[in-house]
């Protein structure tokens, strides 16, 4: 097997490599720079004609933009989960080729011609639709992040993994077109439902886990989406190609992937997803269940652990993502200094519903160490909690839903490590 | 949850300038038959709406249970590595690292059934009878000292059985517990005590995946094969590394690494492999079957291998075709890989693991 470098050599590269880009690009340059006086092969013939890659993937020199794994958290990559490299990306659309997947039986394929899609229980006709029938639905357009419950719920103990993407990588934002759930259940008729307000829909997918969830009415008829295209393209077999159900604010558990049943009941299942898992436990045992909004939460993506300063002091852009399930976010506040003292940052723009908003802090860096917070808030008014302010009212066990305060400790070498503070 | 409805409705109505006009049904789609909604419609309520009429008890489960369940999830139930636990925990749900199971914190039994009938076993979902699966529940209930092994599980006495965290749940009180609190202006200076300390560290604990070699595509297969080569002049017997050497396929063992990610969820080759679900098939090819140390093969493996079954290209090829047909109570569930292609693929990749 060849010889991995660990992650601290690989900081130290990066550090250096900055280092020498940072002297040959400086202004004030003793000698010539030879990419400027000399002809560069790249100047001189052709690059790749138009047919070289009839579906491009990044340049080569971008590959450590990656999905990764954590290998210890499960027992088997089939059922697991994996990060989006947020630390490496910047704007809000995620590209669907590295959006964190997880899986509970593995992706599986399933082609157009195969899918079905059945509605029944408390419907006035029990229906089945093919993919080519969905296509033919009015169809609507909108951006969602899909956060995964457990993000950042390796973190209820204290600082464990380092790096954004690790810690804050369990999701994803995308453009997705689909037809809403509301149409289909009015194609099949609710008025054997009776009163629709404590009733619910059950939705399973075609994997071998299917993956039940119990979803309550008023969310059906009101934003959920049966989506066949993210970011104008197919969905990834990993993000449930053909169709996935899309839940806009609520945990990525409930966003059933290859969906293939959608019965309407009027009580819900207590499936496996929403009992013994996706339930939070508190400090005295008692666990919360149905806590399906993700709450306002946000993230430094650069600089962090794997995104170091290898400028040197000057001009820095502090960047991250801030959403909430709950609505859109207003304002986003960075403090260098761990909390004790905080700006508000510039929204690249208007934050929108249930929708990752990007924020930058445009700084000038005097090299001093920097313990770097970010602090959400969304139109509900909610303001981003500390992760002491979450521990005292749930105690470490809770597992999902950890959408506390994270701190970057930002050495003056500009390596960064994910820290807690006082 | 009234209130919620109301706001939807008109929200719902405001925005019918920006959403598609709905104004009838379509008419697409097609009804769905009765015999179609019975295939799919497996959800099983707290109340035991939908479950099956069927039985079973914890001796006869403890027998399935060893075949289908206990390669992951012990022998007791007790969970093997990081697979889950489905027995103990009791009264720890308040400690500082609770063991959540069936017994300590599945608040209703139905749920098992659904997860067990749906999802299991692991790389065969939705093969088990209804009588096994009320016999696998039973064994998993009597791990937990929650019935008697002489208790017969079924559909009649399915509500009988008092699952012990039932009342460990409420519903999502954040709105009152925490909402309420968190919602005022923000601090914006000389927000806590000075100065600000660094009080625990992610570097001391040294538990993030190293960076990998990502800018280099990994000759992994190249690396493997070096390995059985330089092993084979100290081997006694070099016959099989020779033939490693000799008719080794490089790209094709490339396209059955691949392949072999369908059984990955049961096997591991290779350096450091463990028996999991199924042997490790470090050299595997031309070995006797059946004779992977450590390893609980069923009772016609164990036969074949006895009667000089040797696991050659051939043997292998028409195993991995239907394995259950190939060999009659196997305890391998996998399907099998219809594509020729596939078996030959795979096969490959294994040989580049020699023992």
């Amino acid at each position: 097997m060849t010889h991995k470098p660990s992650r601290r050599q690989f900081l130290r590269n990066t550090v250096a490599a900055g280092a020498a880009i940072t002297v040959a690009g400086k202004a004030d340059a003793q000698s010539p720079d030879p990419l400027i006086t000399e002809v560069q092969p790249w100047a001189q013939s052709f690059g790749d004609g138009v047919d070289e890659t009839p579906y491009g993937l990044p340049i080569s020199y971008e590959n450590d933009v990656i999905r990764r794994n954590v290998e210890w958290l499960t027992a088997d990559t089939v059922s697991s989960i994996n990060f989006t490299p947020i630390h490496a990306l910047d704007g809000t659309i995620t590209p669907q080729g590295c959006a964190f997947e997880r899986h509970h039986s593995g992706a599986i394929d399933l082609k157009k011609e195969d899918y079905r899609l059945m509605i029944n229980g408390l419907v006035d006709t029990p229906l089945v639709f093919t993919y080519a029938d969905l296509e033919r639905f009015p169809r609507e357009n909108h951006v969602y992040f899909c956060e995964c419950a457990a993000n950042s719920g390796m973190e209820w103990a204290g600082a464990q993994l380092n790096g954004a993407q690790f810690t804050h990588g369990m999701i994803h934002n995308m453009e997705y077109t689909g037809v809403p759930l509301r149409t289909l259940l009015e194609e099949a008729g609710l008025d054997t439902a009776g009163d629709l307000k404590d009733k619910w829909v059950f939705v399973e997918g075609a994997d071998a886990s299917s993956n039940g969830r119990s979803i309550p009415m008023e969310k059906a008829l009101d934003d959920v989406l049966v989506a066949f295209k993210a970011n104008g393209e197919a969905l990834r077999k990993e993000h449930g190609y053909p169709v996935r159900l899309v839940v806009p604010g609520w945990e990525g558990n409930m966003w059933i992937k290859w969906i293939r049943r959608i019965e309407v009941m009027d009580a819900a299942v207590q499936a496996r997803e929403e009992t013994s898992k996706y339930t939070d436990t508190l400090a005295d045992g008692v666990s919360r269940k149905w806590t399906w909004e993700m709450d306002a939460k946000s993230v430094v993506t650069s600089p962090s652990p794997q995104s170091p300063i290898t400028h040197g002091t000057g001009p820095l852009v502090i960047t991250g993502l801030a959403w909430s399930g709950r609505g859109a976010i207003t304002r986003v506040d960075v403090s260098k200094d761990g909390g004790m003292t905080w700006e508000t940052a510039r929204l690249a723009k208007a934050g929108e519903k249930m929708a990752l908003t990007r924020f930058y802090l445009d700084t000038d860096w005097d090299g001093s160490e920097m313990m770097l917070q970010s602090r959400a808030m969304d139109d509900t008014g909610y303001v981003q909690p500390t992760k002491t302010q979450l521990r005292e009212v749930r105690g470490l066990n809770s597992i999902y839903h950890n959408n506390g305060i994270q701190t970057w400790l930002v050495r003056a070498n500009g390596e960064a490590e994910n820290v807690e503070v006082s | 949850m009234s209130k919620f409805l109301k706001s939807t409705t008109i929200l719902a109505a405001l925005s019918l300038a920006a959403a598609p006009a709905m104004a009838q049904k379509l008419g697409l789609g097609r009804t769905a038959l009765p015999e179609e909604i019975a295939a799919w419609n497996g959800d099983i309520s707290p109340d035991g709406t939908g479950l099956p009429i069927g039985q079973g008890d914890a001796i006869e489960g403890e027998e399935i249970f060893a075949t289908k369940c206990a390669a992951c999830h012990g022998d007791f139930a007790e969970g093997i590595g990081n697979w889950p636990k489905l027995a103990g925990g009791k009264d720890t749900l308040n400690h500082e690292d609770p063991l959540k199971t069936v017994g300590s914190y599945w608040p209703y039994l139905s749920t098992a059934f659904d997860y067990i009938q749906r999802s299991m076993p692991y790389g065969d979902a939705g093969t088990l009878g209804d009588d096994e699966t009320y016999a696998i529940l039973a064994y998993i209930l009597y791990s937990n000292d929650l019935i008697e092994d002489d208790f017969v599980l079924s559909n009649e006495t399915f509500l009988d059985v008092a699952m012990p965290n039932a009342d460990g749940f409420i519903v999502d009180n954040r709105a009152e517990t925490e909402y309420a609190h968190w919602r005022s202006e923000p601090c914006m200076e000389n927000c806590k005590a000075a100065p600000v300390k660094v009080t625990m560290r992610a570097m001391v604990l040294d538990v993030t995946p190293q960076e990998e070699a990502a800018a280099v595509p990994a000759p992994e297969v190249e690396a493997v094969v070096a390995e059985p080569v330089q092993e084979a002049a100290a081997t006694p017997e070099p016959e099989v590394p020779q033939v490693v050497a000799a008719s080794f396929d490089a790209e094709l063992a490339a396209q059955g690494e691949k392949v072999f990610r369908k059984c990955k969820a049961c096997h591991q080759v290779g350096e450091g492999a463990k028996n999991r679900t199924g042997p490790i098939l470090t050299g595997i090819v031309d070995k006797a079957a059946g004779t992977v140390d450590g390893f609980k093969y069923s009772k016609p493996m164990q036969q074949a291998g006895a009667d000089g079954l040797i696991w050659s290209q051939d043997a292998l090829a028409a195993f991995l075709a239907k394995p259950k047909s190939y060999m009659k109570g196997t305890k391998m569930s996998f399907a099998g890989l219809k594509s020729e292609d596939d078996q030959l693929a795979v096969i490959e990749y294994l040989k580049s693991f020699a023992d």
